[in-house]
């Protein structure tokens, strides 16, 4: 029986699609719980109770809400382009979710192992502003396109001091594979070992950053309601609508995701005596998601030239320095090897 | 199978199962749904004004220098995923090749800003 | 045939189709998208060579950024491609003598290409061992060191195609009112305004 799923051709297709369901579905659950947080937060922090009809604690809302959109229209308008219009939530959807093939959950538990999985994630999230781009044209109505022209320049714009941050971690570990990164910042002192503290100033680049790439706010410019009404989701109703929504979150989920691996020691454990689980890893997804929510329930919105000008004159100045200070440091080996950790990775 | 393909086909099946389950929304939403198109709802959304003119406008060229520098940074971060890689094998002739390179496009860096090519305006 | 071979194959067709349609689209968008596509099934063939790096490479470079340039300018431009496609009769004779000659040229090339006797020998003695070090290291260890002059010049086309697409872009709009963070930033009470102590019924 073994045999069927490690050595024939069928048998490992059955395995793997069985071991994708095994991401996808926790994943979508999940998120249903997530948005559902997501929400609680912002009416704690406005003082309401949020949802609160549907199931205890209003639970279920999210499930709700799913039913709903599934039973409404889908409105095209007319002038549309149809197959493209209806293209570009599936893109956003489904680039959203193929990035979780290369996340690790714990030591080994990983759908793709690839040696280029960073660049993969990379290279996902850079084609995810097609899924705007797309939607705000074949709309042929004037907010989505202005919306999608916006944020086309502020995820390319953000992209950019990411991957330079990305190189940093690159430098000090050797590899692109998300489990030499992790492993990478396994050591005695548990959470002091981790990247958080030789790459300080990168954490809160990166933080802020993937709030950038995910148009959330405070920078959520291209659907902002006070000027584009909702940016390139003017047009879209019922489950295209829901695409998108759950590509955004899911996307929000693995920025989450990469913070805790990257430089908080993904599945490690903060203290050495407490065994690594995954459940570290959860953990610390669900904290940054927090943040997340809480930003967006604190903070007010940038207004555009200012955002351009953080992406390109702060952001982008600051990471290309850091990648050379960090390349100066692993180089000459200054603070003891801290920046140099190839054993682990090598190459 | 080869190692290398064993490693990328779980890619090509969450690929495959992602697509799947976008397409069960749509045509689910599209089976379930009631359709009931008239002029007024399919006409595009203008805050309830009619529609004066096309949509898709010409725009700003700026957008269109930010999608230029952002293909050669981004490609200044192409050259430099490979160097990290090999950090540690590259040597000293590497390290300062690159430095050299760095600092070459920060030159460009400079010039855009003096010439204000990163203001918003 | 093997599950590589299927992949091979599978990749071809997307490369054909999605190529003819970029030539084929009415629609320019579309052609764009459709020339995206054939990006993809290159990523795919470039996997399939186990060269990942280039694979990803050609991901994040060419679809994440070279078509969103071209998605920029194919609807900034807003030409009346109706009317371009008009010219089609016109220049295909051109476009055929092109296509036969390059064709030609290609024939020539696999006909009668000789490697030097000690070219082989030449290029392995700098190639890492692809079979013992990952190939995007594999890169790395060769761009920096050994193909140095390339790299640097790299470096100044870079430089170039930075300030080209300045001088060409840039137009300052005289009239507008900008923000200087730095200055705003740096502002204080005393330096903005002024306190004036007013006696009643008297005036400034």
């Amino acid at each position: 029986m073994i045999e069927f799923f490690t050595t024939t051709n069928l048998g490992i297709a059955l395995l793997i699609l069985g071991q994708s369901l095994l991401i996808v579905v926790p994943l979508l659950v999940a998120l249903a719980f997530l948005l559902w947080g997501d929400r609680k937060v912002w009416a704690a922090v406005q003082l309401r109770k949020g949802p609160n009809v549907v199931g205890a604690f209003g639970l279920l809302q999210s499930f709700a809400d799913f039913v709903k959109y599934i039973l409404k229209e889908i409105v095209i308008p007319d002038g549309a382009d149809r197959f493209v219009f209806l293209l570009a939530p599936m893109i956003t959807f489904v680039l959203a979710m193929m990035a979780w093939a290369v996340i690790p959950f714990n030591e080994g538990w990983v759908l793709a192992d690839i040696n280029v999985a960073i660049l993969f994630v990379f290279a996902v999230s850079s084609l995810e502003v097609y899924g705007v781009i797309m939607g705000g044209w074949a709309s042929n109505s004037k907010y989505p396109f202005l919306g999608a022209l916006r944020s086309a320049a502020q995820m390319i714009s953000y992209e950019v001091s990411l991957g330079l941050i990305i190189i940093g971690i690159i430098i000090s570990t050797g590899s692109m594979n998300f489990g030499d990164i992790v492993m990478a910042q396994e050591g005695p002192g548990g959470a002091l070992n981790w990247y958080w503290i030789p790459h300080f100033p990168m954490v809160f680049l990166f933080l802020i950053s993937s709030m950038a790439e995910t148009n959330r706010p405070p920078f959520d410019l291209p659907e902002a309601e006070s000027e584009l009404v909702a940016g390139y989701q003017v047009e879209y109703s019922s489950t295209p609508f829901l695409l998108y929504m759950i590509g955004e979150y899911v996307a929000i989920v693995l920025m989450c995701a990469l913070i805790s691996i990257l430089f908080f020691g993904g599945w490690l454990s903060p203290v050495a005596a407490i065994p690594d689980s995954i459940f570290w890893l959860l953990g610390k997804i669900v904290f940054f998601f927090f943040i997340f929510a809480m930003t967006k329930a604190i903070v007010p919105r940038y207004r555009y030239d200012q955002l351009m000008r953080i992406g390109w004159k702060v952001f982008l100045p600051m990471s290309l320095a850091w990648v050379v200070l960090v390349a100066f440091f692993a180089q000459y080996g200054a603070f003891w090897g801290t920046y140099a950790r190839w054993a682990v990775g090598g190459g | 199978m080869d190692e290398l393909l064993r490693n990328y086909l779980p890619l090509v099946i969450f690929l495959g199962l992602a697509i799947a389950l976008g397409l069960v929304f749509i045509v689910a939403a599209a089976v379930l749904a009631v359709r009931n198109p008239d002029p007024e709802k399919n006409s595009a959304y203008e805050c309830g004004f009619n529609a004066f003119d096309d949509a898709r406008m010409k725009f700003d060229v700026r957008f269109y220098l930010v999608a230029i520098l952002f293909i050669i940074f981004d490609l200044e971060i192409a050259f430099l995923f490979p160097w990290a890689v090999a950090f540690k094998d590259v040597g000293l002739i590497g390290f300062w090749s690159m430095m050299v390179f760095l600092a070459v496009l920060t030159i460009g860096f400079a010039y855009e800003w003096k010439k204000g090519a990163l203001e918003w305006e | 045939m093997s599950v590589a071979d299927f992949a091979f194959y599978a990749f071809g067709f997307i490369i054909l189709v999605s190529g003819l349609m970029t030539v084929a689209s009415k629609n320019p968008v579309h052609s764009v998208l459709w020339l995206i596509a054939t990006f993809l099934g290159a990523t795919g063939l470039f996997v399939l060579l186990g060269a990942e790096f280039l694979a990803m490479l050609l991901m994040i470079v060419y679809v994440g950024a070279v078509a969103v340039l071209f998605l920029f300018v194919v609807m900034m431009l807003d030409v009346d491609f109706a009317t371009l496609k008009g010219g089609l009769a016109e220049y295909l004779p051109i476009g055929l003598l092109i296509g036969v000659i390059l064709l030609m040229e290609l024939g020539m090339i696999f006909g009668v290409w000789q490697f030097a006797d000690g070219a082989e020998a030449a290029r392995a003695a700098i190639t890492p061992n692809i079979g013992e070090i990952h190939n995007t290291a594999a890169l790395g260890q060769i761009i920096f060191d050994d193909y140095i002059l390339i790299f640097q010049l790299s470096g100044l086309i870079l430089l170039v195609a930075m300030i080209g697409a300045i001088v060409l872009t840039m137009r300052h709009r005289p009239n507008i009112k900008r923000q200087n963070v730095v200055a705003q930033m740096h502002r204080d009470p005393a330096k903005a305004m002024e306190l004036k102590d007013i006696k009643p019924g008297q005036g400034l």
